[in-house]
């Protein structure tokens, strides 16, 4: 168990410093001093107003991560996230304007409306591949422009707020449906907050999402059918795990948790879908499922650096330095993880090879030998 | 006696925490088809590697014809005139012969393909080695055994004067081996050498001038004349000690039937209905869904699975025989609920239409599955998971949709210790155990859920000799426990030892049942190739 501690830890660790390094090339390219740059990035995220924000950022970062992630787990490839939280968010703000509940029914009507339109965009992709092997990175790529255009369409009439004047969105929706901040809750633990500091209502349930996913994932049958379906589908299949269902029902639960992406910005801070509303949260999520390596708390992990650096790099074109270095400093990391994590995989898979067999008696080395070359050469 | 095409000597070979080749010598006359034997694991297909310039070795020396050398890659082996053909072929299925011949070595220069040169030489080849190919034909639509001349074409082609194959009779009907090894000869005549891997003992003395025995990463044995040895004395150098045997003792048959099958059929050209289509990109390309099956469906045009009916009453082991590819792996998938068939499959009097695999598991069926790293385990998941596997259709492991860890653990620690699974823990990866241990497991998974019926496909293919003994002690203690097994295995000698009655299929049907007690592996060998017919007829 440590070694695998030691291991997923030392990824990341390397990662970063691999991506300090080529950011610092990229900075001294650019004429800049890469010590200033990571200086001023370091202090522009030393205060509570930074860490709210980063957090507040980082949750719907973190739905998507985990929508993502789910499909990944399979090797499905879920890239229509985006398309199933716009159209998710955008059905939701509509049908919440337009009825009046108490407050947490409205609220609880908005996400699930959401998690519905979410599912049923992700199952077109499903049933294509079920019934006609479509390639779902194809199919939920295409059904991203589609659902661009359908969102266009309905903002453009149908949905349309009439005294919204030249912005196209949707009716705001009413303090009935609007999450309250954490503020409070915090204050009375100790915390202080400065005026205009929001801590966002979404926190906690992207908390329940990310242990819901850990139990539905390694708890329950139906994320060992999953889990081994990703790991090797020919024995899941001799097992008795029936692959259309398993893939039918993977890509609709990760539409589902799509459609909830959108609604930390909808319940908090936007309360309707517009131009305004963020559109890039679903490729986002593909980043961080692969850098928090589709685990719970490593997806975590992953949006709140992924919201750091955001915020880090938000103040540097005040001082003449550009932005742009955010995003190459997101980017060498996550190619740095990848590569990083492979590496590391292999590696630790050989010292538990290794280690097993030094700790297991009697065994002949040509027994061992015969293991290794089967796994397909993997110990070597 | 000719010159010496190959001489290895004191080849070493490192893995991580193993030695696969601990000194190993080889030495190959020109003109010769010299077999390698050994166990699985024993270092052969590491030797090949090295010969083929795969990976270096650690120590030793390679010499070619009187050349020392030292191969960086299988490139370097082409150009000393070595070539390999793989037991898993890598050819590309929308190609014709032709284009898969000379595909990454093309004649003619870097604009021009010299297509009529290439085809003029392929049929050359062809002609001059009995490898006769439509050089027009698409490869997807020819059978196994052409497709191996493709590949063997290929490395002529290339100009190997050193051919090494690799299992090469394990996919072919008996008349394809026949036509192989003429071919081979053919090659030999011409002064080519050709090196083999088999483990068919009776196929290794019928056509090698020599042969070299290997044992756990040694060289134990070199045989110049085969005559002089028996395929059991060949087998006793492999596993290096007295054969253990399968035999069992007393009849332990009871009245009751367990398992009853009638008139199972699966029509020619049906593909798993779960194989098709709606698979993650990796599962459908075919090298994992049961590939045998349409292979022989496209090569024969015959059903998979023609009109078997048979019963297996408690305390009875039936042994399935037969050469591989001819409808055992698809009745095995059809009691299991794996493959849709007409007929009907009764396991203690219950019709098993209609219900699921991890049903039929909860019904009372156990299976040990042909290949256990494919179909039987995940490797990259701890032993006690890996105990779920097959199991997770109901209680004990899983309530409510829920797995109740605990319990598995308790069960992975029992069997572990019941079935002497070699292992520093339950937490380990799978596979970090050898192959002997992992089918431990995987028996020991099926033994402790209490199965009334047992589907055991080659339950000791690839193991060692002493976990070969530990799993025939099983299944004969489960018999005499009152199991019912079907027993699907190419070990002869196993099927007549451990069989109370044989079935032997061929071509997707029964065409015989026999009665072990008297009959001889080469007896049943001979009804395996249809050459010998039912006495009494085909079975019912």
């Amino acid at each position: 168990m440590n070694r695998r501690l030691v291991g997923g830890l030392a990824a990341p660790a390397l990662a970063a410093a691999v991506a300090i390094a080529v950011s610092s090339i990229a900075l001294l390219i650019a004429g800049e001093s890469p010590v200033t740059t990571f200086r001023e990035m370091w202090k522009t995220i030393d205060s509570t107003q930074s860490v709210t924000f980063i957090v507040n950022n980082a949750v719907p970062y973190y739905v998507a991560g985990v929508a993502v992630a789910i499909g990944f787990k399979m090797n499905l490839f879920n890239i229509g996230a985006a398309g199933q939280y716009q159209l998710g968010a955008l059905l939701a703000a509509a049908a919440g304007a337009a009825v009046t509940l108490p407050a947490p029914v409205h609220v609880a009507f908005v996400m699930a409306v959401a998690v519905v339109v979410g599912a049923a965009y992700a199952a077109i992709a499903g049933i294509l591949k079920v019934w006609r092997g479509v390639n779902e990175v194809i199919s939920t790529i295409m059904l991203n422009y589609i659902a661009i255009g359908i969102a266009a369409f309905l903002l453009a009439e149908p949905l349309r707020n009439d005294s919204s004047g030249n912005l196209a969105q949707t009716r705001s929706l009413p303090a009935s449906a609007r999450l309250p901040d954490l503020n409070g809750v915090f204050e009375t633990l100790g915390f202080d907050f400065p005026s205009g500091v929001v801590l966002q209502g979404f926190l906690p349930f992207a908390i329940a999402l990310g242990i819901g996913y850990h139990l539905l994932l390694n708890r329950s049958r139906f994320g060992f059918n999953l889990r081994v379906s990703g790991a090797n589908p020919a024995a899941a299949r001799t097992s008795g795990v029936n692959p259309k269902r398993m893939v039918l029902t993977t890509i609709i639960l990760s539409g589902a948790i799509a459609g909830l992406i959108g609604m930390a910005p909808l319940l908090t801070e936007e309360f309707s879908y517009g131009d305004q509303f963020p559109k890039s949260l679903g490729f986002t999520g593909l980043a961080l499922a692969l850098l928090g390596r589709n685990h719970p708390v490593g997806i975590a992990g992953a949006a709140l650096v992924w919201a750091t650096i955001e915020r880090a790099t938000q103040r540097l074109s005040t001082l003449g330095i550009p932005q742009e270095i955010g995003v190459i400093l997101q980017g060498s990391f996550l190619l740095a993880a990848v590569i990083a994590y492979e590496v590391v995989r292999r590696r630790t898979e050989a010292a538990e090879a290794r280690a097993a067999a030094e700790r297991t008696p009697d065994v002949p080395m040509t027994e061992v030998a015969a293991a290794g070359a089967e796994t397909g050469g993997r110990a070597p | 006696m000719g010159p010496l095409a190959i001489e290895l000597h004191d080849i070493v070979k490192r893995f991580p925490g193993v030695v696969a080749n601990d000194g190993v010598d080889l030495t190959v006359r020109r003109g010769t088809i010299h077999a390698i034997v050994g166990e699985n694991g024993a270092g052969k297909s590491t030797l090949m590697k090295t010969l083929y310039g795969a990976h270096r070795p650690d120590e030793g020396t390679i010499v070619v014809d009187g050349t020392e050398r030292t191969f960086r890659s299988p490139s370097d082996a082409i150009h000393a005139g070595i070539g390999m053909v793989f037991q898993h072929f890598m050819l590309a299925d929308n190609f014709t012969v032709w284009e898969n011949i000379v595909l990454g070595d093309e004649p003619g220069s870097p604009l021009r393909l010299d297509v009529h040169g290439a085809r003029r030489r392929i049929a050359a080849l062809g002609e001059q080695y009995g490898l006769d190919l439509d050089p027009d034909e698409l490869v997807a639509e020819l059978g196994v055994g052409e497709k191996q001349r493709v590949e063997i074409l290929k490395v002529l082609f290339r100009h190997a004067k050193i051919l090494i194959l690799d299992e090469p009779t394990a996919v072919l009907v008996p008349h394809e081996v026949d036509e192989l090894f003429g071919s081979l000869r053919e090659l030999t005549a011409d002064g080519a050498t050709v090196i083999f891997i088999s483990h068919k003992l009776d196929e290794v003395l019928a056509h090698a001038d020599a042969i070299t025995v290997i044992r756990a990463g040694h060289t134990v044995g070199e045989i110049d004349d085969p005559r002089s040895v028996s395929a059991h004395q060949l087998a006793e150098m492999m596993v290096g000690s007295e054969l253990p045997s399968p035999e069992t003792r007393e009849k332990t048959v009871r009245d009751d039937v367990l398992l009853e099958v009638r008139d199972l059929t699966i029509e020619a050209g049906a593909v798993s209905p779960m194989a098709a289509g709606a698979l993650p990109a990796a599962i459908t390309q075919g090298e994992v869904m049961g590939d045998a099956a349409p292979v022989v469906t496209v090569a024969g045009g015959h059903r998979p699975l023609d009109g078997v009916s048979f019963s297996v009453r408690a305390g009875e082991i039936v042994g399935i025989a037969g050469v591989e590819g001819n409808g055992q792996a698809e009745l095995i998938e059809a009691i299991m609920g794996l493959r849709d068939a007409t007929g009907t499959v009764l396991v203690d009097d219950k019709d098993l239409r209609g219900v699921s695999t991890l049903e039929r598991r909860l019904c009372g069926l156990g299976y040990i599955p042909e290949d256990r790293q494919r179909d039987g385990m995940v490797l990259t998941m701890p032993l006690w998971e890996n105990v779920l596997l097959g199991h997770q259709g109901g209680p004990p492991f899983v309530r409510s949709g829920m797995i109740n860890r605990s319990s598995a653990k308790d069960r992975c620690g029992r069997i572990v210790e019941e079935f002497d699974v070699r292992t520093p823990g339950i937490d380990v990866n799978a596979f970090t155990l050898s192959g002997g241990n992992q089918q431990k497991l995987i028996v020991g998974r099926e033994m402790t859920a209490d199965p009334r019926v047992l589907v055991a496909a080659h339950p000791t293919r690839g193991v060692d000799v002493g976990a070969q003994a530990v799993i025939w002690d099983i299944l004969r203690d489960a018999r005499a426990g009152g199991l019912a097994t079907v027993l699907v295995s190419a070990d002869l000698e196993e099927l007549i030892g451990l069989s109370d009655r044989l079935l032997v299929m061929l071509r997707g049907r029964v065409v015989a049942e026999l009665d072990p007690s008297n009959l001889t592996p080469s007896e049943l060998g001979s009804y395996m190739t249809g050459a010998q017919q039912d006495p009494a007829g085909a079975a019912p």
